[in-house]
Formats: C-alpha cells, structure tokens, sequence
C-alpha cells in the first residue's frame, strides 16, 4: 500500500474512447482502414471544407447501441447531436460532433470479477455517446504535420462514475471493457492501435468522507500499464501535496510513459469553454424499440454472464474464470474443446496453461498458434480414458502446433499410446526387479523410498508409455513378495 | 455614455474563444457594437418563456442516415490543392501551442 | 435580335431552345456581352466564367440538338459566390476564401450541370451572407440597377442586380433572414425563400444552418417555378433535407386566386413604414380582392421579437461554422510562428468588420454563464413565432406583407450603425425562424423610380400556393418592367 492510502481514499472516473467496428466513417463515406498514406482517406466533409454537411452512418449507431446493450444501459429513444467547439490543427471544423446533454446511452454499469470469496463489483457508468474523432499531428522541429485520415472515424465515449478506488481497479475495469467491446463486436479495442483510449480522472479524499477532492485529468495514456501506473502516481502526487498542507489544482495532466509521471498540460487561465449546442446540420436521433429489440436478439453472451456460468456450471475457480473469459476467443476455444470431457476443470487448465502459452510463444493469433479446439479436445479424452500420458499430452500439443495434424495421428505417429496391459508390464516388472537384488533386499528390509526406483526403473524399460497407476498396482504386489 | 452591457474584459475573453485578434479600438468598437446589440436583445425578456419548449430545427428530415459504405475514393492531391502549406501529404502548421 | 437575348425569361428561353430557334451560345454570349457593358459600374459579379460558359453552352446546343432538352438546358444564370462550385474559385465574399478552389460541387450546382445549365459566374454578396445591403464584400458593393448610389440589398444583392440588369436569365441566392426577398424587392426582381429542407443545403457555404435556404432570381414567378423544380428535391448528402416530391410548380400557376384567403397581419403595417411600400401594398391587396381572394386580419404577436431572436440563433451557429477557417487547410493565412498566432491572426486579416462582429456575438451567446439567458432564450422565443404562423394559417392560405419597410437606401447610409441596419430585415426575419416559404414579388415603384416588393408568405411546402398567388398578380396587374439605369 502507498504511503498515505490507509489516511486517503481514491477517487477516479475514466473516459474510453473506443472505434467502432465500421467500414466507413461517421459522417461520409471515407474509409476508416488503418494504415492508408497521409490524407488518403478524406473528403470534403471530413476536412471541413466550406459548405458540407454530415450524413450519421447507421452501423455506427447500431454499434453504439450494442455498447449500451452490452453495459446494461438505457438506450434513449431520442437523442441529438452536439456541437462541442475549440481551435487545434487536427479538429477541422473548428468543432467536434458529439453528444453533450442527450447521450444514445444513459446509466448502466460493467462488471468487475469477483475476487476469490468476494461478490463482483459493479462499475456504474454515466453515459455512452457517439462522437467523430480528430486527425492526427505530427511534430517536427520546425512545425506540424497535419493528416486527417482518423478525422471523422467513429468513436463511443464511455464515461464511468467516479466509483474506482484504485489503480488495480482501474486495470481491472478497462480489462473487462476491453473484453465486452469485443465479445459484442462494438470495437477491437486495441490500445497501442489508438482505437481504444482512456483518460483518467483522479481525486483523493479522507477516508470515511464522502466529499469530492478537487480532481485532475490524466491524457494520453495507451496501455492499461500506464493507466495502472499514472494512477499511482498521481495519487501519491496529489496525498503529499495534501499532507504538506497544500492545495490540488484542477489541470489536466499528460502522462510521461519515460519518465513514468505526469505534468501539467494546459494552465488554469485556459479553462475550456466548449459552447455546446445543438447541431443544426443533422435531425434527432431517434431509436426505436424495435431497433433495440433486434440489436438485443444478436447480442452474444457477454463476459460477466460467462464468468459466472463457469464458475456455476463447471466449478471453475473466479480466476480460471475471469482468465478464459477476458479474451472472446480463448472461451469460445475452451467451450469447443469440451465435448465428451468429464473433467471440465482439467480441460480450463490446459488452456490457460497450454493454449496460452502457444499463443504467447508463437506470437500468433489464437486461430494459427493452436490447433483446432476439437483436436485438443480429443487429445484431451485420450488422457481421461488413460491411453495417453499427461506428458505424452503435452508432447503431443506442443507437435500438434507445429504440424496442424489431429491429436489421433500425432500420438500414433509419435508412438504416445500408453500401455496399460497388464501381462507385458507385469513382464517387465518382474526383469527389473530380478535385475536389482540388492535394492530388493533392502526395500523388503524397510526402505521404502526404493519403490520409487523401481516404478523409474520400468517406466524407463516400456519407454514411458506405460499406465503409471497400473505399473504401480502390479509392483506393490510383487515387491511385498 | 450609455451603460455597457459587457465589459471590455468580456469582449477580450470572447475574441480569445473566437480566437479573433484584436487591438485597443477594435475592444472598444466591439465593446460598443455588442453592448447596443445586446440592449437591444433584452427585449426578449418582456416574454414569459418558462414552459415553452426551445427550437433548434425545422422543416422535416429525408435521409438522415445513411448505409456503412465507403462510397469516396482518395483524392489526396485535390484535397491538399488549397493547403496554404503543406510537406508530402500533410498540411503544415507552426509550432502548436497546448 | 442577338443583343436582346439577355432580356429573355426562362421559360421563353427554354421554349426557343427546344425549338432551335435559338442558341445557347447565342443567350449566353448576349449575357456576357451584357456583363462586359454593365459591370464597371454595376458590380455583380465577382467572377465571370466566359470560358467555361461558353463551352458549357456548346454542350448544352449539342443536347438540345440530340433532343434532349431538361428545362435548364442552355440556360444562362448567375450563382451567388456563396455556393463552392468545383473547380471554379469561390469566395463568399471574403479576404479568407480569397482563392478558394472547391474541389466539389454544391448539390444543386450538380442538379443543374446535370440538366445542361450555364453558369456565367459568380455574384457578389454580404461577406458569409452577413448584412442586407452587399456593402460587407471584400471585393466591393455592388449598386442598384435603378439607381447607382444605392445599394442592391443583401446578402444575395449581385444575384438580384445581374437579374434586373439583364446581366443573365435568372441567378441563385441564399437566404437566411432575407437575403434573397430584400434585394428581389430592392432590384424589382421575383425571389423565393422555400421552405427550410426543401433544397439541399450541402455546398452552401453555411452561415446559420438552421436558417439558410437557397432559392432563386428571376424575371417573372413562372421562372421562378421552373428553377424551384430544378432545385429541390432529396439530397444523401444533406440530412436535413426532405424527402417530400418535388412538385411541377409550373401547374399551379393557374390564375385562379377565387376563395384564396389572404391573412393581412396588423404587425406588418407599422409606424415608421415608408408611405408609398404601405400604399403600393394595400393596392395590391385591393386588387386580389377583385380576383376573388379575401382578405382576413391576422396578427403574428410575436413579429417585434424576431429580430433579437435571429441575431443570437444566426450568430451562435455561424460563430461555429466560421470556425473552420482557420489557415490550416485552405483560406488565407497570416504569418505566424505558432499555432496561437495562425488562427487569432489570420481571422483578424481575413474577415471583415461585420462577420467579427456577429462571430462575436455568437460566441458570447453560446459561452459558459450566458447560453441560457441569450441563446436559450432565443430558441424559445423561436417557438412562440413559428406558433405565431401556425395559429395565422388556421384562418388563411397566404400572408401578403411588405418584403422591406423601406425601398433601397443610399450606400453607406447605414453601414454606420449595425443595428440599424439589422432592422431592416424586419419583414423577413420571421420567415426564417418559422422555416417556411416566401417570395418577393415588384408591386410597383415608389416616387424616385425604386421598385417596391411584396412578399407572400405560405405554410411549409405550400410553394404551389405561393406561385399560384403571386403569377395571378403579375399575369393580371402586369406593370411594364421600367428600364434599369445602367
């Protein structure tokens, strides 16, 4: 615990930004793929030129309602746009499209996973709104390079209360945001792409007081390390600015990822005011019920409700929960693999443990650095049926990622099939104990470490595909004579 | 001299929003203009407003959105054709102010 | 003969096109030879396409000649500087879009290059369509055909003035709280306001999005019919457009104003009225009772507010439209070191006085501490207005006022004093808050030879009822047009 945490309390909100998944941009038909040349993918309308007008893209909408959905939030029938107005050299009309007093989606809240013997956490949110992102600067000696490529992409700002009250609960929040935006397909949500961003907003207060601190802003922070890490900074900043007696200023701050701290961005006399009006160029919002109703009915289930049904269902422990769920993909994977396996909970090992560390290992999406989830599962059945070892299993695996060939061949191929006959290993027990006459004496003298000796001694003899209980059954015997 | 209805500190604050240079009698004409304009628009106020609703469009909507297609095709060079600087296919600015 | 081309009307026009008794070329070459004559004195243009004129007059000949014959075809007309027509420079009148190239078309620039139209150029206006008198363009005002030392009107006061010069057919303009009924009445020349929503806003370059409207200039109301239906119509490009049919306008003009309930409202006929505007009105009003209409006094309560409702809704949005010129990715841009000095320099140098002015006012309209006490307010007091017309329209069709309280007044006159100015726009203010039609059409001339206007106002979409009206007028009460003194 940092110094000063037993006396004060956190207090931090967080702003996502997150691209929707579309083709086409907010409010024209330019391209949102990444990577196009500088100022490759503009219009007129998304380089404000005089004159043009936005045209609201629906996928976008449907996404932001997804979001809703998928935050439990209230999707409002009517909402409008907002002008919100400053100067920068990446914002071309000089004012963003956004939404101020009418957010597409009001309240709701996300999920945290339990901690092990706790009740889940509940992040509640404020709103989800649409909004058009800005271009981009770059900065040189000399000047700035302007390219209004990202100027127009889609965005949903969603803005949480203030109920974090710590970093690791901030962590803990983007990590399962990050999750539902790309179980229900709303974004990719990829920080170090910049197509999901977060800004911080830290107050400390006395413990046991409800009163708001004065809070600063944390900007540009692009991994959920760094928001971890600002966190901390920022709130042993902002405790021993109080306990020397000092005053928080309410700043925006920028964090220094080098550094690792955070300065002050803009000073005080440069209080924003955003003027925020309705924006006249485009009609209300409105959606309808059934509009809801039919983005409900594609809703896949969401990362909070799987967690429980494995913890439920499977007996799974919150935190083998909580790791095969964070990623869509990895779950999916799990849940394929299950078919005509008894041990659920072995099953959630291997993957956490095997899957992922192929992943990890091969650098490779979860598609190309494992095999198919059916063959893990039948390599997995052969283990619960006893014909193959759990190291034989793992053998197996590791060929099976490089090779793409189905669990059947890899252990024929590689000869992994465990031998559980009971004459050839009775066979074979006799020539190892008839082989060690000393050891025999001694273990029958009451050196009962030696039975250790003599399971490694025939295990090596059938080239460690024997069934190890079966090898044990059958020594006990003829060891006792 | 009439009474002003904004002060020559709120008029620098809007030209700093506005983001309008000024100089001394430019504040001045505008403190002037915008003062009698805004006496003017008090007239407002001899109206009870409480329960009626704003107005912020009329006429009726046709197409108000539209399919996720990318219908533009990049024309960077007719985009950048009017830059008043620019380097490769970017625009170009003087050093930025935070 | 050919020297007289320029004095046609469009449907005259149109009519000698499709029958080959008439080249394109020929009208057009009339107007730019009209143009070349009148312009050193008349200012209204602000750039004249004689190129791409006459090639597009060739194309349209080679159309006409296929027998392919959209009513626009050939048509020679002039657009307000205030629509980006691609290719061809587009100022709105200012320092700031000084050699702005638009890499686009306006939507309905579009519509009529489709249908084979001639664009001659471009006219002059009140900077950003701010003022009513055309005096605030950066290239100079442009001067009242009937009378030099006066001015055109405003903001669309080039597009008026080359119309009742006979500088071409008809012409295009804006308006926004009567920028094209003040000048069509200044210049003694038809102009319509339609309905906001009916025609595409998406390439106009924009002052107050929620009260601009485009509309055209032309010699008679059956022109003005004919380029209404070449204008209108649903546009992807423009969500706030309607979906609604466009009409064949043309077919109301029927003549037949019998049963039509003219609404007189009491709060258009004021003290401080110019006399002769009063009594050209009343006469005309005396004489659709002897067609057959009934007069019926209305009364639009709310008629004093508007003026201060319209300078802080117009203003709000436009100190948020013209944010984007900024020196970053076109427009004028002054030497600066950073960015602060980029954007507070180069909107100092590239705008004029009157847009400063109202950039200013709408910024502190919108700002932290003042939004609910002048912009709300005034969004509010917009309701009481627009409710205004619609209790009117249960008792009458139309409404028939004075477009302008005054005929035109003498350049500089006003220029002086902005509020003064803005009170001119009395008549038409409303028009634009309500969001409905209007046009302007000459009732006459008032001693010194100026024309006066009369403006008929109409529920939303009820164009057909406004052509109706004010084509009765003119087919029956026809004053001969007098001779401009250019």
């Amino acid at each position: 615990m940092a110094i000063g945490l037993e006396k004060y309390e956190a207090v931090i909100g967080l702003e996502v930004h997150a691209q929707l998944l579309t083709r086409s941009k907010l409010f024209c038909g330019c391209s949102t793929a990444f990577g196009a040349p500088p100022n490759g993918n503009v219009c007129p309308v998304c380089m404000g030129m005089p004159g043009v007008l936005p045209v609201l893209n629906r996928q976008a909408v449907e996404l932001a309602v997804r979001a809703g959905i998928a935050a439990h939030s209230e999707i409002a029938p009517h909402s409008i746009f907002d002008r919100k107005s400053y100067f920068y050299p990446d914002l071309p009309k000089g004012y963003q499209i956004s939404q101020y007093e009418t957010p597409v989606c009001k309240g709701g809240y996300v999920e945290l996973p339990a901690k092990d013997g706790e009740e889940p956490k509940r992040i509640r949110l404020v709103r989800i709104h649409l909004e058009e992102d800005a271009g981009k600067n770059i900065h040189e000696a000399d000047g700035s390079l302007v390219d209004f490529n990202r100027s127009g992409v889609p965005l949903v700002e969603i803005v949480s209360e203030p109920d974090i009250r710590s970093a690791d609960e901030a962590g803990a929040y983007l990590r399962a945001l990050h999750a539902i935006l790309r179980y229900a397909d709303i974004s990719d949500a990829r920080m170090e792409e910049g197509s999901m961003r977060c800004d911080v907003n830290v107050s400390v207060r006395p413990r046991g007081t409800e009163k708001l601190g004065v809070k600063s802003e944390i900007k540009n922070l692009n991994s959920f390390r760094f928001v971890e890490k600002a966190i901390e900074f920022e709130v042993s900043r902002q405790i021993e600015i109080l306990e020397a007696g000092g005053k928080i200023a309410q700043e925006t701050h920028l964090w220094d990822p080098v550094r690792e701290e955070t300065r002050p961005m803009r000073s005080k006399e440069f209080a924003h005011d955003y003027r925020y009006f309705p924006e006249p160029d485009l009609p209300p919002l409105r959606i309808p019920p059934d509009l809801v109703e039919a983005v409900k009915s594609t809703m896949p289930e969401m990362p909070a409700e799987r967690r429980a049904r494995y913890v439920r269902d499977y007996t799974l422990s919150p935190y083998e929960a909580d790791v095969l769920v964070a990623e869509r993909e990895v779950a999916d994977y799990f849940e394929a693999a299950l078919p005509g396996l008894k041990n659920r909970k072995a099953a959630a090992n291997w993957v956490m443990t095997e899957v992922l560390r192929a992943i990890r290992e091969s650098a490779k999406p979860l598609a190309e650095a494992a095999p198919k989830p059916a063959e893990t599962g039948s390599l997995l059945r052969m283990v619960e049926a006893q014909k193959i070892s759990l190291n034989a299993a793992k053998t197996a695996f590791a060929a099976m990622c490089k090779s793409g060939k189905g669990a059947e061949a890899t252990v024929a191929e590689l000869g992994l099939a465990q031998v559980s006959d009971e004459a050839a290993i009775a066979e074979v027990c006799d020539k190892v104990i008839a082989a060690h006459p000393k050891e025999l004496a001694e273990y029958r003298g009451g050196r009962d470490k030696l039975f250790g000796f003599f399971v490694g001694q025939a295990m090596k003899a059938m080239g460690g595909k024997a069934n190890p209980k079966v090898i044990n059954e059958l020594l006990k015997k003829k060891l006792a004579g | 001299m009439a009474e002003k209805k904004i002060s020559l500190e709120q008029v620098r604050h809007v030209a700093r929003l506005a983001r309008l240079e000024m100089s001394a009698d430019d504040e001045a004409r505008l403190q002037a203009d915008m003062s009698s304009i805004l006496a003017y628009v008090e007239k407002l106020n001899e109206l009870d407003t409480t329960d009626v609703p704003p107005t912020a469009q009329v006429g009726e909507a046709g197409t108000p959105i539209r399919d996720d297609a990318v219908t533009n095709h990049p024309a960077p060079e007719e985009m950048l054709a009017n830059a008043p600087a620019r380097q490769g296919g970017f625009f170009k600015v003087p050093r930025i102010i935070e | 003969m050919t020297s007289e081309l320029n004095k046609l009307s469009v449907s005259e026009a149109r009519d000698m096109l499709r029958k080959r008794e008439v080249s394109s070329r020929e009208i057009t070459r009339a107007c730019l030879d009209r143009i070349a004559e009148v312009e050193p004195r008349l200012s209204a243009f602000i750039t004249v396409s004689e190129r791409e004129a006459l090639e597009q007059a060739d194309a349209a000949d080679r159309r006409l000649g296929s027998g392919d014959a959209p009513a626009m075809c050939g048509i020679p007309i002039a657009l307000k500087d205030i629509y980006c027509t691609r290719g061809v420079r587009t100022t709105c009148a200012s320092k700031i879009l000084e050699n702005f190239v638009p890499p686009f078309d306006a939507t309905v620039i579009a519509k009529l290059r489709a249908e084979g139209a001639v664009f001659l150029g471009k006219t002059n206006m009140d900077e950003f369509a701010m003022g009513s008198s055309t005096e605030n363009s950066a290239f100079g005002p442009t001067r009242n055909p009937y009378d030099l030392e006066r001015v055109a009107g405003g903001s669309s006061g080039g597009s008026a003035a080359a119309v009742a010069a006979d500088e071409c057919l008809a012409s295009l303009g804006t308006d926004t709280g009567g920028s094209i009924r003040e000048p069509a009445s200044f210049c003694g020349v038809v102009g319509i306001k339609p309905t906001y929503s009916r025609v595409s806003r998406y390439g106009v370059i924009a002052y107050a999005s929620s009260l601009d409207q485009v509309g055209p200039f032309a010699k008679t109301v059956r022109d003005a019919a004919i380029l209404l239906r070449a204008l209108a119509g649903v546009d992807s490009h423009d969500s706030t457009c309607s979906a609604r049919p466009v009409p064949d306008y043309e077919k109301a003009l029927t003549g037949d104003v019998k049963g039509l309930r003219i609404g007189v409202p009491k709060e258009y006929f004021v003290e401080g009225m110019e006399r002769e505007v009063k009594i050209a009105v009343r006469a005309a009003l005396k004489h659709y009772e002897s067609l057959g209409a009934r007069l019926v006094d209305i009364s639009l309560p709310h008629t004093p507010y508007a003026i201060g409702c319209y300078y802080l809704v117009a203003t709000a949005e436009a100190s948020a439209n013209l944010a984007r010129y900024d020196g970053v990715r076109y427009g004028f841009r002054a030497e600066s070191e950073n960015t602060d000095e980029l954007y507070n320099r180069s909107r100092a140098k590239g705008f004029g006085a009157e847009v400063k002015r109202r950039i200013m006012l709408g910024t502190f309209a919108l700002s932290a501490g003042y939004y609910d006490a002048y912009y709300l307010k005034a969004q509010k007091v917009r309701t009481l207005i627009r409710r205004d017309f619609e209790r009117a329209f249960t008792n009458c069709d139309v409404i028939v006022v004075p477009v302008a309280p005054a005929t035109a007044f003498r350049l500089g006159e006003k220029t002086a004093d902005p509020l003064t100015m803005y009170l001119s726009d009395i008549f038409t203010i409303s028009v634009n808050l309500a969001g409905l039609p209007g046009m302007s059409i000459p009732c006459g001339y008032d001693g010194d030879g100026l024309p006066i206007g009369m403006q008929m106002i109409g529920p939303a979409f009820s164009e057909e009822t406004i052509f109706r009206t004010g084509d009765a007028y003119e087919r029956s009460r026809a004053q001969a047009k007098r001779p401009t003194k250019v």
